[in-house]
């Protein structure tokens, strides 16, 4: 490099370092904008108080509806149809303020929202995703049961049928907006193989309890589904779908939301740890002059940097059609342990002040050992990416 | 009804800004730009009352919004943020020679391309975030030959006339005037709102139309040239001593302390 060319180019941002930023379109930095600035008036003045009082205001359900961040990468039905690229920017800046609001949003448009606009028919579809998309109702996915969470297929709550009708029962856990929900997509197995239902919230024989004393994801619902003969009308079901590739293919929209979230939790921490360090004074010096805070915030900076073109590259394959549901495991597995790791290692920098609610690092940190497990745990997307390599499965 | 709504492209307040000591002028290398804050409230009223306009009994032909501002070629993509925002189109005025304009120079090249463009209501923020003057709404009104409504903090339109709330230090004076007009307005006017998502993605359908100096034939000299003024010396504000931090036994005690404190300096 020449002493004009090192003039010339501008030295490179504390945060955005590689200068992502420049890899985006003027739509999607817009788009990014305008989420950053929702979470920065919105979210942020509130979130450590949220966290401590264990709730989620559901008013924010509509606020994000009038934004058209619910749903925002369907088409049709009052959805955008906005890009995978820009749709994973969303998540980032909402992630950058809480993991509960962008687990209410995933949760909504990835999986509750996208497996009624996949599987769902006609009338399943109008009845319930403009409202969806507006906030007005809120949707879940039940999935994971307590004795089944890794392990999906193996699921007790059954699907029987009764002339026209469709009668439920089990126990689904560790449901997201589950006691707020409207609506319920809730996996069951039927003679048939496992079927996707649509479950207006209110049907008798439907119920919810709050899944309490959660130390991390505290600005979210957790519930668990009660269903006790729960009784449903023939048009309830999806209709073509058999098998676990109906709630999969769910789980791989919202995994790919994850990949680009967690990196708004890992930015919110380092930025908060570089700014404690530049003005915390030890032993008559800024801590971030010390060569041992200095290596943290560097390994901070590579994997953030590394972790958020990751995460583009794997958006811009899906925006193209070429991502694989393996793609985004290697995303999740990877950000989501970089952003622990980033998480943990902010920490540090804060001492004291690091375990307080005070700044954001330890609301994300906690909030992070959630994500590590839901969505398919960190061992299960290594098994994936392990048989993706060797041909061989070694999940039994 | 045509709205048209000023505004300037400002370098973000949350970063660190440097001025240049040679050109005196501020570094925008390396120093993301955005919608003055100010001009944000000033769409949110063109908006509204367009959107109020539209929602009356009997109204004539829809009102419309045009977003106008001078600025570099760069500042494209932050229009675009005004458009997402529900503004119909963007006029941009961008010419090496604006350069160094300062606020004659500004008001006056942006009153020759404002009745290029035409307009019955130009809506402008009350000062700009960077050079602060709040100088250009008052000069722009009197080489437009319009009334300038400034302060407002409410905006009505009826049978073609014009009635604002001018906000005081005290409360607020109504005022009345013909159109064409300019309005210049406060934050009372209302929070801006945020684009959407739908907004956002329409915005590229949009049309943003670039004119130059050359178009405007204007007949004296703008940009640094034609600068009434010029900057001499720049100086950084004193550093702000540390604040004193009251230690109290309760609330009441450091109440007291506190007020005693007003008191002695007679702000109480
Ligand atoms: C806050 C929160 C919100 C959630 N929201 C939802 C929701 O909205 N909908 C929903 O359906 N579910 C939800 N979940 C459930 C989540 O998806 C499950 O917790 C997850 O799939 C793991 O299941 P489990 O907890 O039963 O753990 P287990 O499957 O019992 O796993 C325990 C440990 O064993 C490991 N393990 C399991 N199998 C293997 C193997 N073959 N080889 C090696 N290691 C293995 C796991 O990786 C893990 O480390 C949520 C969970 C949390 C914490
Ligand atoms: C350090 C410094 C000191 C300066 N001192 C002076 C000075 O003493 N005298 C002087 O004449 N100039 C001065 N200037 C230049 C002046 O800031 C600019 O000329 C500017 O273009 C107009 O003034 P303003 O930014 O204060 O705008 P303001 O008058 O504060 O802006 C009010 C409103 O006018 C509209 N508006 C302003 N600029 C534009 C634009 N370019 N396009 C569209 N709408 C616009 C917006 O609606 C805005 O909200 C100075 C500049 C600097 C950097």
């Amino acid at each position: 490099m020449t002493a004009t060319e090192r003039e010339r180019v501008a030295a490179p941002h504390p945060t955005d370092f590689l200068n992502v930023d420049a890899l985006l379109s003027d739509e999607e930095r817009l788009v990014r904008d305008t989420v950053r600035a929702f979470v920065r008036k919105r979210v942020l003045p509130n979130v450590a108080r949220w966290f401590e009082e264990g709730i989620l205001p559901l008013e924010l359900s509509r606020e994000l509806g009038e934004l058209g961040l619910l749903g925002m990468h369907l088409e049709g039905y009052g959805c955008p149809g906005a890009s995978a690229v820009a749709y994973g920017l969303a998540c980032m800046e909402l992630e950058a303020g809480d993991t509960g609001v962008r687990s209410f949003a995933s949760v909504q448009g990835s999986l509750a929202m996208f497996a009624i606009h996949h599987w769902g028919s006609e009338e399943q579809k109008r009845e319930w995703l403009p409202r969806m998309a507006r906030g007005e109702a809120i949707g879940c996915f039940g999935l994971t049961e307590a004795d089944f969470g890794s392990n999906p297929a193996g699921m007790r709550t059954s699907a029987r049928r009764d002339g026209d009708d469709w009668v439920l029962n089990g126990t689904k856990m560790w449901i997201t907006n589950g006691g707020i929900a409207d609506v319920a997509v809730v996996w069951a197995r039927s003679d048939d193989g496992i079927r996707g239902f649509v479950v207006p919230t209110a049907t008798k024989g439907f119920s919810t309890a709050k899944i309490e004393h959660k130390l991390s994801l505290r600005a979210s619902v957790t519930s668990e589904l009660l269903l006790s003969d729960c009784r449903l009308p023939g048009s309830a079901v999806f209709p073509e779908v058999r098998g676990l590739r109906g709630p999969l293919a769910c789980l791989s929209e919202a995994r790919y939301g994850i990949v680009w979230g967690v990196m708004g939790s890992a930015r919110a921490c380092y930025e908060a740890a570089l700014d404690y360090a530049k003005h915390r004074v030890q032993f008559d010096r800024p801590i971030a002059g010390y060569q041992l805070t200095q290596e943290k915030l560097v390994n901070m900076l590579l994997e953030l940097n590394k972790g958020t073109l990751l995460a583009l590259h794997i958006g811009r394959m899906k925006d193209e059609g070429r991502a694989h549901p393996a793609h985004v495991s290697f995303g999740k597995l990877n950000n989501v342990r970089e952003a622990l790791a980033i998480a943990r290692e902010a920490r540090t920098i804060l001492g004291a002040n690091g375990v307080t609610l005070e700044y954001p690092v330890i609301r994300h940190m906690n909030n992070l050992e959630s994500v590590l497990t839901y969505e398919g745990t960190s061992e299960v997307h290594t098994l994936i990416l392990g048989q993706s390599i060797t041909g061989l499965a070694a999940f039994s | 009804m045509k709205i048209v709504v000023t505004v300037k492209l400002v370098p973000d307040a949350n970063t660190e800004k440097r001025i240049d000591p040679a050109t005196k002028r501020l570094v925008r290398a390396g120093v993301e730009t955005v919608l003055n804050p100010f001009d944000e409230y000033a769409i949110e009223a063109a908006l509204q009352l367009k959107e109020r306009l539209a929602a009356a009994p009997g109204s004539a032909e829809p009102a419309t919004v045009t977003v106008f501002s001078m600025a570099p070629e760069s500042a494209r993509e932050v229009l675009r943020k005004a458009l997402a925002m529900g503004a119909d189109d963007a006029v941009l005025l961008c010419d090496a020679g604006l350069q160094g304009s300062d606020v004659w120079a500004t008001a006056y090249a942006v009153a020759a391309a404002l009745k290029k463009v035409g307009f019955d209501l130009v809506v402008t923020g009350g000062l700009a975030d960077d050079g602060n003057t709040g100088g250009v709404p008052g000069a722009l009104a009197e080489y437009l030959g319009v009334p300038g409504l400034t302060n407002a903090r409410a905006i009505e339109v009826a049978d073609g006339k014009l009635k604002v709330q001018r906000e005081t230090d005290t409360g607020y004076q109504v005022v009345t005037g013909p159109m064409p007009a300019l309005v210049s307005v406060t934050m009372a006017i209302g929070e801006p709102r945020y684009a959407s998502l739908k907004g956002i993605m329409g915005a590229k359908k949009k049309t943003i139309t670039t004119i130059s100096l050359a178009e405007l034939g204007l007949d004296r000299a703008v940009g640094s040239d034609g600068a009434k003024t010029e900057v001499r010396e720049l100086a950084a504000p004193p550093v702000r001593g540390k604040g004193r931090v009251v230690e109290a036994s309760d609330g009441a005690q450091g109440a007291q302390v506190i007020f005693d404190y007003l008191k002695e300096k007679k702000l109480v």
